[in-house]
């Protein structure tokens, strides 16, 4: 084999035919793949044969990736709906797993993958693993939770299938993640930005940053900036690349960035990404910001069309100076919706809202602080303090913030710092209170 | 023998005990005396005044939380070790707070217990005098 003096630096294309191919190739696949996928979906799922009988849509009028704009939207609404399984497109002996995602009304988002869907994420995941330079020799540490949530095991199998050595580590335990990854030497690792930096400080203070041989990160699953990933490179001495997904669509690897940092390498020779004017839903032009909408077309439990993220980005199809063709997408700008992202769970004001009326029958004015302390996410939730649960001891308002700290933590997931404040204390705007301030500004 | 005694919520901020007197002078209402307890974040302030009710809905419409709730007033007789005395009546009673009635004359105790009744009973059998509402009143002279 060639050895370049490159060696070390040079980063391998995992799937170079895909990765690389030329536009009209890519979207002759596309076509193909969709194609045959609507084909499927039509006579094994009954909710979409509706919606198309609804418009007057044949499977035989997708022929190419133009028709793509024919297909209905689905929303997370939809999903909600058939739960938990109802858009399933396969009989359960071909489903080999379910994920599954908390959701606004406490009901769960579930996801499902057949062996050939684990394959593809699991290429999706090595192709992103590649792209930061992990290698086989190396030793991947994997931080992201293990279980329902997609980031652990889709980490896990994706390292697998690239030929790393795992370390299942999941998330929390600061003290023995950095026992492991000093003394297995762990090249890379796998978990949210924020748990990275947290991390970072606790190696830093240990004196253990000098012992470890940590190379590249993977990072996902919340919202972060360019001055994060810098800050992070500097102070670990280490590549840090982002990558994107969604559970809906498959999890983590659906896209991510390279060592140029010019927008999330997107495979869409698995996904078709669109980014429409989230008003009108019509395209957007390249380099414009809009909402991103993902078709996979190679998913057989959950194929989905045209899946609404309310992630806003804009795309480009320039090939990058990687070598890559596939189309990239620019760091997300924010939300069309109003979900926060906090320690990489998906929490919306509603949910807050929800949890509040298990206290009494009306829901309080609330307030959601989200904060950035120490690179670890905060919620603190103010609760006005109406007439109704006001007491004159002051035992039973404290157990009043303890009743409400442990609602909010059942239904969220994170454990929030309730806060009693005096009525008509957080600000209304024309009569509709504000519900979060997000002091991060990681958009 | 219940007494009503009117309690605010405040928030740890600056000013906020100000704002709650203000509102009540404002409104003719005297405070005869109070008790100020807080964690951290936040503070219930207890008050006798003049005029209960008229005390609660002033704040009210002034934006805070208030609420009257029942206490005894308890008149601490002028001896030695009056107040070890009273503390070993209460012993059995389950009390949630207690802070002085700020008068001239006569040193008395304001008295939150879990049941009220129980307490008043128990008082009285060990020779001790209440006040009722003159309570409210006591230092307006
Ligand atoms: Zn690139």
């Amino acid at each position: 084999m060639e050895q370049s003096n490159t060696e070390g630096k040079k980063k391998m294309i995992w799937n170079e035919t895909k990765e690389c191919m030329s536009r009209d190739e890519m979207s002759n696949l596309q076509g193909v793949r969709l194609k045959k996928m609507v084909k499927n979906v039509y006579h094994s799922v009954e909710f979409y044969r509706k919606k198309m009988q609804e418009i007057g849509l044949e499977p035989g009028d997708i022929a190419s990736i133009e028709d793509i704009t024919k297909l209905p939207f689905t929303t997370k609404d939809d999903l909600r709906d058939t739960y938990p399984f109802g858009l399933f497109a396969v009989p359960d002996s071909e489903v080999v797993r379910v994920h599954a995602s908390s959701g606004t009304t406490g009901k769960a988002t579930v996801v499902g993958y057949t062996r050939r869907d684990i394959e593809n994420w699991s290429e999706c995941v090595a192709r992103v693993l590649a792209m930061a330079g992990v290698r086989k020799s190396d030793k991947i540490q994997v931080s992201y939770g293990y279980g329902l949530f997609t980031g652990g095991l889709g980490l896990h199998y994706g390292a697998e299938n690239l030929g790393a050595t795992v370390i299942p580590m999941s998330s929390g335990n600061t003290k023995k993640q950095i026992t492991m990854m000093e003394d297995f030497g762990c090249a890379a690792i796998a978990c949210t930005p924020s748990y990275l930096l947290h991390l970072t400080e606790a190696l830093e203070d240990s004196g253990a940053i000098e012992r470890i041989k940590l190379r590249a990160a993977v990072l996902g699953a919340e919202p972060w900036t360019d001055q994060m990933r810098e800050d992070i490179e500097k102070r670990l001495g280490i590549h840090a690349h982002d990558i994107y997904g969604l559970s809906e669509i498959m999890g983590p690897g659906v896209a991510a960035d390279c060592e140029y940092h010019k927008g999330l390498h997107f495979y869409a020779d698995h996904f078709i990404p669109e980014v429409l004017n989230p008003e009108t839903l019509k395209p957007c032009k390249e380099g414009e910001t809009g909402e991103l909408v993902i078709t996979p077309i190679t998913k057989e439990a959950l194929p989905l069309f045209r899946y609404r993220t309310k992630d806003l980005t804009s795309i480009a199809y320039e090939p990058c100076e990687c070598g890559r063709t596939l189309p990239r997408i620019s760091r997300f700008t924010g939300r069309t919706d109003d979900m926060l992202i906090i320690r990489g769970v998906n929490i919306f004001p509603s949910q807050v809202e929800a949890a509040l009326l298990d206290v009494s029958e009306t829901s309080p004015h609330y307030l959601l602080i989200v904060d950035r302390v120490g690179n670890l996410d905060t919620l603190e939730v103010w609760v006005e303090v109406e007439e109704r649960f006001f007491s004159d001891e002051i035992r039973k308002l404290e157990d009043l913030t303890k009743k409400i700290t442990q609602i909010l933590q059942q239904a969220l997931g994170i454990a929030p710092k309730v806060k009693l404040v005096e009525p008509r204390s957080i600000e209304r705007s024309e009569g509709k209170a504000k519900r979060v301030i997000d002091k991060r500004k990681l958009f | 023998m219940l007494i009503k005694q009117l309690s605010v919520f405040m928030e740890n901020r600056q000013g906020r005990l100000e704002e709650v007197s203000e509102v009540l002078s404002k409104n003719d209402v005297n405070i005869t005396s109070f008790s100020l307890a807080d964690t951290s974040e936040y503070g219930l302030l207890r008050m006798i005044v003049d005029n209960p009710m008229r005390g609660r809905n002033v704040l009210k419409e002034a934006g805070f939380s208030a609420m009257l709730s029942d206490v005894i007033a308890v008149k601490l007789p002028h001896e030695v070790g009056a107040l070890n005395k009273i503390m070993k009546v209460l012993e059995k009673e389950n009390i949630e707070y207690i802070y002085v009635l700020a008068t001239g004359e006569h040193p008395s105790l304001i008295i939150k217990a879990d049941n009220l009744e129980s307490t008043i009973k128990n008082l009285k059998e060990n020779h001790f005098s209440l006040f009722g509402e003159e309570a409210y009143t006591i230092n307006n002279k």
